[in-house]
């Protein structure tokens, strides 16, 4: 795997692997040393025109327990209104010697952007480009949903897709590089995804994806998912009239206690991060025993860290994914 | 440089062998092939399997001067304009300044006549800074030495539809056109490629058909109103073609463009960001291209505009969103449009005479161009060898522009010899000497 | 197997076999034996197999030590992945590594035996000392290999060998046993 810029374009048998070589990077967070020498001298550059704390720290955690030297490059501000170009930056950590390049950026395609042209050579791991893909995300998503359908059925995930699951996401799917990354992986890995959403926030075209669509989210949970994904929805939308406001999204739309009491037993609710508490999910059901936010956060790591593994080490194949 | 050039056995619009005399800027005799003698001192232009068409017209290009000669002069356009086989282009008005004043258009029009390569007709803007608050003083424009007919917002659309109106109507006094670039401004707000299947999966802001096909339905039920002549920039939907369609069975006075890139590419390109593509408005999909190619055989769209944009490395060099839209298309347009519609078998050459030359004179109201290929008019003429074939090299390019689209396509169709005032201006393909107005 | 044809003999194709299950059966009960002796009868003992065959052959020296001294041993049983350690990922196709399991007691202040199929450079068994290291502090690293084939790279040697073997650099070793590859044997190719 030379890159890792979408979901789209990776196949069923990469996406297992590296959910089962995450599997065994989870392991070394429970050790008294959680480090491994994997990636000794190699330098990771965590790109970030975004800003976004918790996946920054978390590829910074990740590629730091595989002794990578990290560099943080905040970019911020530093985008071509400002006069440094993408690949101006780009070239920058070329000189410095960036191995590997995690990119988040404001913009769709920054990262295919970055890998495609020769304005560097290193590895380059998408972080989330604008409305586009965030694939570690939806790694780190199916790694959870993995774990938890493996123990139910007393097997070990390792080797396994998601082949059955149902899974359904629910929001602001338009304006969610999540839910695109989600769909296409969990269809690769087998799983039923059905995108639950207000028909403003569908994108045109969506019914061209590997997926259902429902308008109705009640109708969505009766179907007994085995896991609801709640995407957040930004506040500000209600200006652009995706909708009429926040108390009508979050009755219809939003995961409150009477609809996580419909869910089956064993159902359990994700949620990327971070969460409008009130306005897609209610506390009761951020808090709840079904919750896996915080599992999805230590999988992350796991995820991140197996991606930089896979990317950075071995001879540079020609571009798998 | 010799006062007649004789061309030998070129095929007239497709049609036969014949020789062709030109003496003093105009065609002097036409006879059959090899029965004319060439004069004393003559230059003699064996076009054995060259097709004779009038000089091109490009109703849409941007020359870029004033004010970003960066991406383009009109000295280096213009290159690029004869390159292509023109002879005249139409110069859009979104230069900085914006050519909204009798001067600025003045500027431009002498610009192109010391450059020399070809007919420079400004475009005058319609809205004062293309603001789309007030009408620029139309008039003045119109009387200045530039005479411009053809005036137009291009890369904003006039969307104020009393401003529209006011607009189409002012311009009768002086036979004027507005020529629309047809986007409903909040239906793309930060859009970025044409809204459908493409753009869902790429996250890309979309840019929906509806945004032009709103804008073209109300400006021709408008035109028809007003009783005036309505011009269509880069017609690019099927639902556009439709509504033409049904304009012009209606009677009302109106004239499409299509650009040679809406005729070949489609949004599937956009898959990989990289902004060469980016372009406004967007490339569609396969069944839009389809249409439009079915347009232009059935007339419903009358001229190819190449809509050539140029633009420095720099605005296209960088992450999609943030890149300038544009393509440049001077020096592709006619192989593309052989490769789209001639070798497909939908039109013939005597229809390209008609899309990319007699009809754009005849909207921008140049009568001394796309003249009729025939004894005692201006010898303003392009030779074309259709069975050659050439991989496009933007960097090859006459035009400052490398964001060629087309970068790396075969193409079939190679323009040879351009006759501007019956000069040389391109010589086997490559550029020769500009005309002097004191040579003729 | 018995048709061939072309230019290569039976035994070219095959392999020429150099320990068959049986021998592989006695060399494990010897090598359990001597486990048993130097550790006052599995003592405070951990057995870690590295990924792959050497976890079979580390379960099936359990069984046998579980025989010697009859009491279970099930629970000093473990298995440790050394890819992560490995000095040459950088030019290796990436490899995905194997759970590492260490039994419930650790291994701090025990005796550790790694077992391993083949002993050839020594990079293994070093990447494996450095996996350890990140895991606690034995009192003592043992080595038990199926077969030392020679040709260290690295100062290191096996406490315990199955059988001593003589190879040349070009040919290669290959541990097959019932659990992966359905037959028991060694053979050269």
């Amino acid at each position: 795997m030379r890159h890792l810029l979408d979901t789209v374009n990776l196949s069923r048998e990469d996406a297992i692997r590296i959910l089962d070589v995450a599997e065994t990077m989870g392991d070394v967070a429970g050790r008294e040393v959680k480090k491994l020498p994997a990636l000794r001298g190699r330098t990771v550059v965590n790109l970030f025109f975004e800003d976004s704390t918790r996946t920054r720290i978390s590829f910074e955690a990740a590629a730091k327990r595989l002794s990578a030297d990290v560099i943080n490059f905040s970019a911020k501000g530093s985008s071509v209104s400002k006069g440094e170009s993408l690949k101006d930056t780009a070239q920058t950590l070329q000189a410095m010697g960036a191995d590997a390049v995690v990119i988040r950026h404001p913009a769709s395609g920054a990262a295919q952007r970055l890998a495609r042209t020769d304005w560097i050579d290193a590895a380059v791991v998408n972080a989330g480009d604008g409305t586009h893909a965030h694939p570690t995300q939806a790694l780190l998503d199916a790694l959870t949903l993995r774990r938890e359908l493996a123990a139910r059925d007393g097997v070990s995930p390792t080797g396994r897709g998601l082949d059955g699951a149902r899974v359904v996401i629910v929001g602001d799917v338009v304006h969610s590089r999540v839910a695109r990354s989600d769909v296409w992986l969990m269809h690769r890995l087998g799983a039923r995804v059905t995108l639950v959403a207000p028909p403003t926030l569908l994108p045109v075209g969506v019914e061209s994806w590997p997926c259902d669509v429902e308008l109705d989210l009640d109708r969505a949970l009766a179907a007994g998912p085995d896991a609801v994904m709640m995407l957040r929805v930004q506040a500000e939308r209600m200006q652009s009239s995706f909708f009429p406001s926040v108390a009508e999204y979050s009755r219809r739309w939003g995961l409150d206690a009477p609809r996580l009491a419909v869910l089956p037993p064993q159902s359990i609710v994700m949620h990327p991060g971070p969460m409008n508490r009130g306005l897609e999910i209610s506390a009761a059901a951020a808090d709840s025993p079904r919750s896996r936010v915080l599992a999805q956060v230590a999988n992350g790591v796991s995820v991140r860290m197996a991606v930089l593994y896979l990317v950075l080490s071995g001879a540079n194949t020609p571009e798998g994914a | 440089m010799s006062a007649s050039t004789l061309i030998r056995n070129a095929r007239i619009l497709g049609g036969d062998p014949q020789d062709l005399l030109i003496t003093k800027g105009r065609i002097q005799e036409i006879g059959p092939g090899g029965t004319l003698s060439a004069p004393e001192r003559a230059t003699v232009v064996e076009a054995q399997g060259l097709v004779l068409l009038p000089g091109l017209v490009d109703p849409h290009t941007h020359l870029r001067e004033p004010g970003r000669e960066d991406a383009e002069t009109v000295e280096t356009g213009t290159r690029a304009a004869a390159k292509g086989g023109y002879t005249a282009v139409h110069a859009m008005a979104n230069s900085l300044p914006v050519a909204d004043t009798a001067g600025v258009v003045e500027q431009v029009w002498r610009l192109g006549r010391e450059s020399g390569w070809v007919d420079v007709r400004p475009v005058g803007a319609v809205t004062v800074g293309l603001a789309g608050e007030r009408l620029a003083e139309l008039g003045a424009m119109a009387e200045s030495r530039a005479g411009v007919r053809v005036f137009s917002d291009d890369g904003i659309c006039v969307s104020d539809p009393v401003l529209m109106r006011r607009a189409l109507e002012y311009v009768k006094a002086f036979d004027g056109v507005i020529a629309q670039h047809a986007q409903e401004p909040r239906l793309t707000e930060g859009a970025q490629m044409n809204e459908g299947v493409v753009s869902a999966e790429l996250g890309l802001a979309g840019w929906p058909a509806v945004a032009e096909e709103s804008i073209i339905a109300r400006d021709v039920l408008l035109a028809q109103h007003v009783g005036s002549r309505l011009h269509v920039c880069h017609v690019s939907t099927a639902g556009s073609v439709e509504i033409l369609r049904w304009a012009k069975a209606r009677g009302v006075d109106v004239t499409a463009e299509v650009t040679p890139h809406h005729l070949l590419l489609t949004d599937e390109l956009a898959r990989d960001y990289d902004p060469v593509f980016k372009v406004n408005p967007p490339l569609r999909t396969a069944a839009d291209v389809q249409a439009l190619r079915e347009a232009v055989a059935d007339g419903t769209i009358d001229v190819i505009g190449t809509d050539h944009a140029p633009h420095p490395t720099e605005a296209k060099e960088c992450e999609w969103a943030a890149a300038a839209m544009g393509m440049t298309g001077l020096e592709t347009a006619l192989p593309v449009v052989q490769h789209a519609l001639v070798d497909t078998g939908l039109i013939q050459w005597e229809d390209v005479a008609r899309i990319m030359s007699a009809t754009p004179a005849l909207i921008g109201r140049l009568p001394d161009q796309g003249r009729p290929i025939r004894a005692g008019e201006p010898a303003h003429l392009t030779l074309v060898d259709p069975a050659a074939k050439t991989v496009v090299n933007p960097e090859s390019h006459a035009t400052k522009g490398r964001n060629s689209p087309f970068r790396g396509l075969e193409l079939p169709g190679r323009v040879m010899h351009v006759f501007y005032h019956g000069h040389p201006t391109v010589v086997d393909g490559e550029l020769a000497t500009p005309y002097e107005e004191a040579s003729a | 197997m018995s048709q061939n044809t072309g230019a290569s003999t039976p035994e070219e194709e095959r392999g020429r076999e150099v320990l068959t299950a049986a021998e592989i059966d006695r060399a494990l009960t010897r090598i359990a034996h001597e486990i048993v002796e130097n550790t006052k009868g599995a003592q405070d003992l951990v057995l870690l197999g590295i990924p792959t065959r050497g976890v079979h052959l580390a379960a099936r020296l359990a069984d046998k030590l579980a025989q010697i001294t009859s009491r279970p041993v099930d629970h000093l049983l473990g298995s440790l992945d050394v890819t992560m350690y490995r000095d040459d990922l950088r030019h290796q196709a990436a490899r995905t590594p194997a759970p590492t399991v260490v039994p419930a007691a650790g291994i701090d202040a025990r005796t550790v035996v790694l077992v391993d199929d083949v002993l050839y450079s020594g990079r293994t068994i070093r990447a494996a000392l450095d996996a350890l290291n990140d895991l606690g502090r034995p009192s003592v690293v043992r080595l038990a290999v199926l077969v030392d084939r020679g040709h260290r790279e690295l100062p290191i040697r096996a406490d315990h060998v199955g059988k001593n073997l003589p190879t040349a650099k070009g040919e290669s070793v290959h541990v097959e046993l019932t659990e992966m590859d359905g037959v028991d044997r060694v053979v050269i190719r």
